[in-house]
């Protein structure tokens, strides 16, 4: 698929898959989605490896955006995209924006065939509106 | 260092966050969101499992193994904050080790680790014992000053605002404390410390 993917990151499984049903519903079929949530154990967390399988879920070579909700979670992102292949570093990028919201947002952007920077501009936009 | 004294180094790193993993989730619970001994001692429990594995190359490949175990299996800011820590020892573990190459190596490690964290310093993070411990090292310390001043450090934590990670969200209620993060950085220099001191 030719759209930039989405990929939904939270400390919580049910968060990420209640925000990914909502893109789903709201945005269709139209652009590639993952999430994942919840650490190694199980418990609430987020975890590396879930990242990267999410990252590899919803990839596409216009590239990957990514929403995190707090903490943890923008760190193990900022790990997991440092560990993928070189040639696909570049091509994934973490919002600055609110996780339900922002997903909405971006997945829109992207849905319209938008490039990587757009979709981030418009979801991180958000913040704006909250300020 | 060969590959056996690095061995038993992080054999004893790993059963010390261990041990103390319920006090380091208790830690978390006043100031954090109480899961740091938990991610901690299943980071540590898979890297004493990976163990014969990781030991199989040299002291670089050890510690950068272990890096990316704590990355890969302790799952919250905790993981890739270690893991860093770890990885970068790994990557810069020098040829010859003297007291300018370690304090140089692990100078780069805790850069590395500011930098994943955007941290600094004084912040009530594991940084207040990592960058202290540094500064130590610079100056030749031995195991007896370093195991103080960590701990001095560690304890300096409590009156500290919190400006970054989860204990930020509190604000002044952050104050009166011990860090978490501070606490097991202490740990793991005090296990390196009973290693040294016992293999005389």
């Amino acid at each position: 698929m030719s759209n930039v993917g989405i990929v939904i990151v939270s400390h919580s499984p049910d968060v990420a898959k209640g925000a990914a049903d909502m893109v789903r519903q709201m945005v269709g079929q139209g652009i590639p989605l993952a999430w994942t949530g919840g650490n190694p154990g199980g418990g609430l967390g987020t975890s590396v490896e879930g990242i990267l399988g999410a990252i590899d879920a919803a990839w596409s070579d216009a590239g990957v955006a990514i929403l995190v909700d707090m903490g943890g979670a923008e760190t193990n992102s900022e790990m997991a995209i440092e560990m993928l292949e070189p040639a696909r570093q570049g091509k994934v990028v973490i919002c600055n924006a609110p996780v339900v919201e922002g997903a909405v947002m971006a997945a829109t952007e992207a849905w319209s065939g938008s490039d990587l920077a757009t979709v981030k501009r418009t979801a991180e936009e958000l913040n704006h509106d909250l300020d | 260092m060969n590959i056996t004294q690095a061995r038993i180094i992080i054999d004893s790193v790993a059963r010390r966050v261990i041990a103390h993993a319920d006090e380091l989730t208790e830690l978390d619970q006043a100031i954090g969101d109480g899961d740091h001994g938990l991610n901690m001692r299943r980071g540590f429990e898979a890297v004493l499992a990976d163990l014969d594995t990781l030991a199989a190359g040299d002291v670089g490949a050890l510690f950068n193994g272990v890096g990316r175990t704590l990355v890969m299996k302790v799952g919250g800011a905790s993981g890739p904050l270690y893991g860093t820590l770890f990885m970068q020892l790994g990557k810069s573990w020098p040829a010859e080790l003297n007291a300018q190459t370690l304090h140089a190596t692990c100078r780069a490690a805790v850069d590395a680790v500011a930098a994943r964290g955007k941290s600094q310093q004084g912040q009530k993070t594991m940084l207040d014992v990592l960058v202290p411990m540094c500064d130590e090292l610079a100056t030749g310390a031995d195991c007896a000053a370093l195991r103080a001043r960590c701990a001095a450090c560690a304890q300096a934590t409590v009156p500290m605002l919190a400006t970054r990670g989860r204990a930020s969200f509190l604000k002044e209620r952050s104050i009166g404390h011990l860090d978490p993060g501070a606490r097991s950085s202490q740990l793991m220099i005090e296990a390196v410390c009973d290693c040294l001191e016992n293999a005389g």
